[in-house]
């Protein structure tokens, strides 16, 4: 029995393709996610001035680093999207394992901050803003794990040529986290 | 969407001004001017998601109705801050005041 992709992957009555829409779709619900974080966060800093001696132990130069590589992870996944529409299947998958390979960089830095953190004792219950940094962070950087996990996984596919189309929908989703990075960099380590 | 239908975006232009931008918002705050500060980090974080959305995620030249979908979501945590702001940052207003603020709470029964 051979596999056939089911309607829905094909079809286009809202003008775009269904599996973009889905994504836009999920955006959504993960703006009122971290859209809350953010709000709720706002909220405690403002009622608080002294959170801003808190936020002063953040490392500013390694959220900057952070932010400079999903900033260019951003760009290597554009770059993906591009050469994939080209069915330039070579440069498409190399640029997709440039965005994993930055995702992972993001990632240790941000094993480094958070041991240096805990060795200075500054721990998930040390208090309100750093039970914050912690939880916003760490849901941050799941998502950044689930989004180099499927586009290693897609990758895949388009070096073999297959569902180029998914290059789009996972590179949107990888520049939404871009975007909540953007968000928590001020949030957490400028505004002292 | 194919690619045809995609604007002749220069990806290395807007990375590379992605980068001055990031450089801006880093080195603002040194000053230490609150207003410089909350323009730098802040006003610049704004530029800088609205050029990943517009230009790396294409919303440009997306559906409109995308844009609404988004905003829309936007729109609830708005909502919600709006609603909590009262209770958290204000302490007392016409006729009541928080307790909380200066523990005079009285414990409550069922």
């Amino acid at each position: 029995m051979s596999f056939t992709a089911p309607v829905a992957t094909g079809r286009s009555t809202t003008g775009i393709p269904t599996a973009r829409l889905a994504m836009w779709w999920l955006l959504a619900s993960e703006i009122v996610i971290f859209g809350g974080l953010v709000a709720v966060y706002l909220l405690l800093r403002l009622h608080n001035p002294g959170w801003g001696e808190e936020a002063s132990h953040t490392n500013v130069w390694a959220g900057a680093i952070n932010t400079f590589v999903l900033l260019t992870s951003s760009y290597f996944i554009v770059l993906g999207h591009k050469y994939s529409e080209l069915k330039e299947t070579e440069k498409a998958n190399k640029f997709m394992l440039l965005t994993v390979l930055f995702g992972f960089i993001f990632l240790i830095v941000k094993a480094y901050e958070y041991t240096t953190e805990i060795m200075h004792g500054f721990t998930l219950f040390k208090s309100v803003f750093w039970s914050f940094y912690y939880v916003a962070t760490a849901i941050h950087a799941t998502h950044v794990i689930v989004g180099m996990l499927a586009i290693y996984l897609i990758s895949r596919g388009v070096k073999k040529g297959k569902n180029l189309h998914r290059t789009e929908v996972v590179g949107i989703y990888w520049h939404f986290v871009d975007i909540v990075w953007i968000f928590l960099f001020p949030l957490l380590y400028i505004a002292k | 969407m194919a690619h045809a239908e995609h604007p002749k975006t220069n990806y290395t232009r807007m990375w590379i001004i992605l980068m001055v931008l990031l450089v801006v918002s880093i080195v603002g705050p040194f000053f230490g001017i609150l207003a410089l500060t909350l323009i730098t980090a802040f006003g610049i974080a704004l530029v800088k998601a609205w050029m990943v959305a517009s230009y790396f995620m294409h919303l440009n030249v997306e559906k409109k109705y995308i844009w609404w979908l988004l905003l829309g979501t936007l729109l609830f945590v708005v909502t919600l801050f709006a609603g909590m702001a009262p209770d958290v940052l204000v302490s007392e207003g016409l006729n009541w005041k928080n307790c909380m603020v200066d523990n005079t709470c009285v414990p409550q029964r069922l």
